[in-house]
C-alpha cells in the first residue's frame, strides 16, 4: 500500500499533536471571538480564520492534520470535549457569549440528527425546525406539569417527535426524490400553520418554557464557587455540551455498525442494496425516527434554555437552515456540522453591522460553496475498515 | 348552506386554483427539461410582481392613465424581465449544477430565493411594508342573490386559463413545443437530433418564469397587495400542487393546481371547528395522496422500482 509521507519523525512519534495543537488554537480563538465585541476586532479575527485555513491547505498542513486525526481519532475527540469544557468555564461570567456557545451546541447536536438522514441514509428531510419544535413544545407543556423531571422532559420531547413522525413513514418509504421532499416541506407548512391557529398551544404568541431542572438544582439560578458567580448559562451550555457529546458518540457507532453500513448501501444505490438484501424500508425508517428523535430532545433543551417560544422559531426557513448547516458542513460529516453549526450561529450575531443583512449573505454563502465546494467545508472521508493497516502497519 | 355561499367558494376556489396551476406548470416545465426543482421559482414569481409594480409606478409617473394602457405596460415589463431573470437563472445556477445530486441544486435554488426575498426587503425602496397594488381591472360586480360575480375575478381567471391553453398549444403544436418535450422525453437523443439543448433549456425556465410572474400579477390585482413574503407560500404551493399532479406533466400541474385550491375551501367551508385549520387540511391531504399515489396522480411514464 503506498503510504503517505510523513514529514517528520517527531510527528511520527506522536501523531496526535498537530490535531491538538489545532484544538487549543481553535479553543483559543473561539474564546476571542466570543469576547471581541468591537467589529474591527471581530472583523480582524475572521480575516485571519480564513487566512490560517488558506494557509493550512497551502502548505498541505490540512492533509497531514487529516491523517493524525483518522489515526487518533478518539484520543482527539475526548480533547476536543475536554477544550469545549474549558471554553464554557472560560467564559463563565458572559451570558450572551455562553448563550451563543450553547445555541451552536444544539443546533450541532440537531444537524447530527439530520446527518443521520441527510448524509447517511440519503433521505430529505425539509421539516427538522418542525421536529426540532416538537421537543420545544413538549418542554413547554410538561413544564406546566410538575410531576414530571425536567430530565425525562428532554426524553419525552424526543419521543413526541418520534410519534409526530409515524404518520409520515408511509408516503415517506413509498416515495423517492422530489416527492419524499414534498412530504417533509407539506409537513413542515402544516405544523407551523397548526401552532399558529390553535389557541391551546398558545397561537402565534408562543408559550413559556420552565427551565430546566437536574437533582433539585434549578439550571435558570447561577452557580455560585466561594464567591464567584457564574452566568447561569453555564448549566444549559454544559448540559447542551454532554447531549452533543452524547449524540455525537452515537452517532459515530451508529456510522461504524452494519446499521451505519446498510444505509450508506441505501443511499448509494437503493436497487442494489435490495438486490443484496439490505432492508431497505427497515434502514430508513430506523433512520427517519431516530434523527427526528434527536432534533427532538435538542428542540426540548432549546426551548427550556431560552425559555420562551413561538411559532415563528420553527418556520420552513428555519428547517432550510438546519438543512444548510449539514450541506456547508459536508453531508454525512459530524466534525464539518459542527464548524459548520458555529459559522451559522455566530458569524450573524458577531458580525452586528451586517446585522440586516445576515440572511442575504448567507444564502450568497451557501450558494458559493455549493458551487465550488460541493462536498462541503470538511467532506465525510471514505470509510476506513482496517484503520491500523491504512498507516502501513 | 345557501346558494350564493357555494357559489362565492366556487368562485374563489376556481381564482386560486388558476393561480395555483400557473405556479406549478413552471416547477413542471423545469422538472421536465433538466430533471430538477428550481426552488426559487415562488421568489422569481414575487420579483416579477414587484417589477410589475414598479412598471406601473413608472407609467404613472409619465402620466399614463388608462388602466388598460397601464395593465399591459405592467405585464410586459413584469413578464419579460421575469422570463430574463428565469433564463440567467438557469444559465449561471442551474445548468452548471446539472451533475450534482438533485439535493444541491434543490439547495441552491431555495437559498436563491431566500437572497431574492431578503434583496427585495432590503433594497426595495420601503421593501418591508406590503405594497398596495393598484386595482388596474373594473370593478363593476353583477349581484345573483347573495352572490355577486365580480367582473375583475372573472378576467382574471379567463386570462389565466387563457394563458393554460396557449401554453398547451406551444407545447404540443409548436416546433419549440416539439424540442421542449423531445429534450423531457431523452437529452442524448435530442442532442444527436440537432436540437440545441442549452437554447430549449434557457427557452423553457424564461416560458415557466414568466407564466409565474403572471400568476403574481394576478395575485396582486386580486388580493390589491403585494409583499416580499408572497412568493415563498405560492411556490410551495405550486411545487406541492406539481407533485401530488405528477412532475413532468402539464396536465398534471393543472390537476394538482385546481386540486389544491379546491382543498383549501372545502378546508375552509366544510370544516366543522375552525376554518383557519384550512392550509393544515390541504398539506395533511397532500401527504396522504402522497401515501396513496408516490409519484403523483398522473405518473411519470418511466420509473424504476424494486
Amino acid at each position: 500500500m503506498t503510504d503517505l509521507p510523513i514529514s517528520s519523525t517527531a510527528a511520527a512519534a506522536r501523531p496526535w499533536a498537530a490535531g491538538a495543537a489545532v484544538i487549543v488554537t481553535a479553543g483559543v480563538y473561539a474564546w476571542a471571538l466570543l469576547m471581541a465585541e468591537e467589529t474591527w476586532q471581530v472583523t480582524g479575527l475572521l480575516v485571519l480564520a480564513v487566512a490560517a485555513v488558506l494557509a493550512a491547505l497551502k502548505t498541505g498542513f490540512a492533509r497531514r492534520l487529516h491523517q493524525d486525526w483518522a489515526a487518533s481519532e478518539p484520543r482527539l475527540n475526548r480533547l476536543a470535549f475536554a477544550a469545549l469544557i474549558v471554553l464554557i468555564f472560560a467564559l463563565s461570567d458572559a451570558h450572551f457569549a455562553l448563550l451563543m456557545v450553547a445555541t451552536t451546541l444544539l443546533y450541532f447536536t440537531a444537524a447530527m440528527g439530520l446527518n443521520i438522514q441527510f448524509g447517511f441514509a440519503g433521505m430529505a428531510n425539509f421539516a427538522g425546525a418542525a421536529f426540532f419544535g416538537a421537543g420545544a413544545y413538549t418542554a413547554a407543556v410538561l413544564g406546566t406539569v410538575t410531576a414530571v423531571p425536567p430530565l425525562l422532559t428532554l426524553a419525552i420531547g424526543g419521543a413526541v417527535a418520534l410519534v409526530l413522525s409515524l404518520p409520515l413513514l408511509l408516503p415517506i418509504l413509498r416515495t423517492t426524490g422530489h416527492y419524499a421532499a414534498v412530504v417533509t416541506i407539506a409537513f413542515g407548512v402544516l405544523f407551523r400553520t397548526f401552532l399558529e391557529v390553535n389557541e391551546i398551544l398558545g397561537g402565534p404568541q408562543g408559550l413559556m418554557v420552565a427551565p430546566m431542572r437536574l437533582f433539585g438544582w434549578d439550571f435558570n439560578s447561577a452557580p455560585v464557587i466561594g464567591s464567584y458567580e457564574m452566568s447561569f448559562y453555564v448549566n444549559y451550555a454544559l448540559l447542551a455540551a454532554a447531549l452533543a457529546g452524547l449524540v455525537f458518540v452515537l452517532v459515530r457507532r451508529l456510522e461504524r455498525s452494519w446499521i451505519g453500513l446498510h444505509m450508506d448501501a441505501v443511499r448509494l444505490d437503493e436497487t442494489a442494496a435490495a438486490c443484496f438484501g439490505v432492508p431497505v424500508a427497515r434502514i430508513k425508517l430506523t433512520a427517519f425516527l431516530l434523527g427526528n428523535a434527536i432534533l427532538g430532545v435538542s428542540g426540548a433543551l432549546y426551548g427550556m434554555m431560552i425559555s420562551f417560544i413561538a411559532p415563528a422559531s420553527f418556520t420552513f426557513s428555519d428547517s432550510l437552515l438546519l438543512v444548510s448547516i449539514v450541506l456547508l458542513g459536508g453531508l454525512g460529516s459530524l466534525w464539518g456540522s459542527a464548524v459548520a453549526a458555529a459559522i451559522v450561529v455566530l458569524l450573524p450575531e458577531k458580525l452586528q453591522l451586517l446585522q440586516e443583512y445576515r440572511f442575504l449573505l448567507f444564502s450568497i454563502l451557501v450558494m458559493l460553496v455549493l458551487l465550488f465546494r460541493p462536498d462541503g467545508i470538511l467532506p465525510r472521508p471514505l470509510r476506513t475498515f482496517f484503520a491500523s493497516r491504512r498507516a502501513g502497519k | 348552506m345557501d346558494f350564493g355561499l357555494i357559489a362565492q367558494y366556487l368562485a374563489n376556489g376556481i381564482l386560486l386554483g388558476t393561480m395555483y396551476a400557473l405556479v406549478a406548470v413552471g416547477f413542471t416545465l423545469f422538472f421536465g427539461v433538466l430533471d430538477v426543482i428550481k426552488f426559487s421559482h415562488g421568489d422569481v414569481l414575487m420579483l416579477g410582481t414587484f417589477i410589475g409594480f414598479t412598471a406601473w409606478m413608472g407609467l404613472a409617473a409619465i402620466g399614463v392613465t388608462n388602466p388598460w394602457v397601464q395593465l399591459l405596460g405592467v405585464l410586459i415589463c413584469s413578464l419579460g424581465g421575469t422570463a430574463l431573470i428565469g433564463a440567467a437563472i438557469a444559465k449561471w445556477l442551474v445548468l452548471p449544477l446539472k451533475k450534482a445530486p438533485q439535493l444541491n441544486t434543490l439547495l441552491i435554488t431555495l437559498m436563491l430565493g431566500t437572497a431574492i426575498r431578503e434583496a427585495v426587503r432590503l433594497f426595495y425602496p420601503n421593501g418591508s411594508n406590503p405594497k398596495a397594488f393598484p386595482a388596474l381591472l373594473p370593478d363593476a360586480a353583477v349581484e345573483l342573490g347573495s352572490f355577486s360575480l365580480r367582473a375583475d375575478s372573472v378576467i382574471l381567471v379567463l386570462a389565466g386559463l387563457g394563458l393554460i391553453g396557449v401554453l398547451s398549444l406551444v407545447i404540443n403544436r409548436t416546433r419549440l413545443g416539439l424540442a421542449i418535450r423531445a429534450v423531457a422525453q431523452d437529452e442524448e437523443t435530442a442532442r444527436i437530433m440537432g436540437i440545441n439543448y442549452t437554447l430549449v433549456v434557457l427557452a423553457t425556465f424564461a416560458i415557466g418564469s414568466g407564466v409565474a410572474a403572471f400568476a403574481g400579477i394576478m395575485n396582486g390585482l386580486y388580493y390589491n397587495e403585494i409583499n416580499f413574503g408572497m412568493g415563498l407560500i405560492l411556490g410551495l404551493i405550486g411545487f406541492s400542487a406539481a407533485i401530488i399532479g405528477g412532475l413532468g406533466n402539464l396536465y398534471g400541474a393543472i390537476l394538482g393546481g385546481f386540486l389544491f385550491a379546491g382543498l383549501q375551501v372545502i378546508g375552509a367551508a366544510l370544516l366543522p371547528f375552525a376554518s383557519a385549520y384550512k392550509d393544515v387540511f390541504a398539506f395533511a391531504v397532500v401527504i396522504a395522496l402522497m401515501a396513496w399515489k408516490p409519484t403523483g396522480l398522473i405518473p411519470e411514464r418511466s420509473s424504476d422500482r424494486v
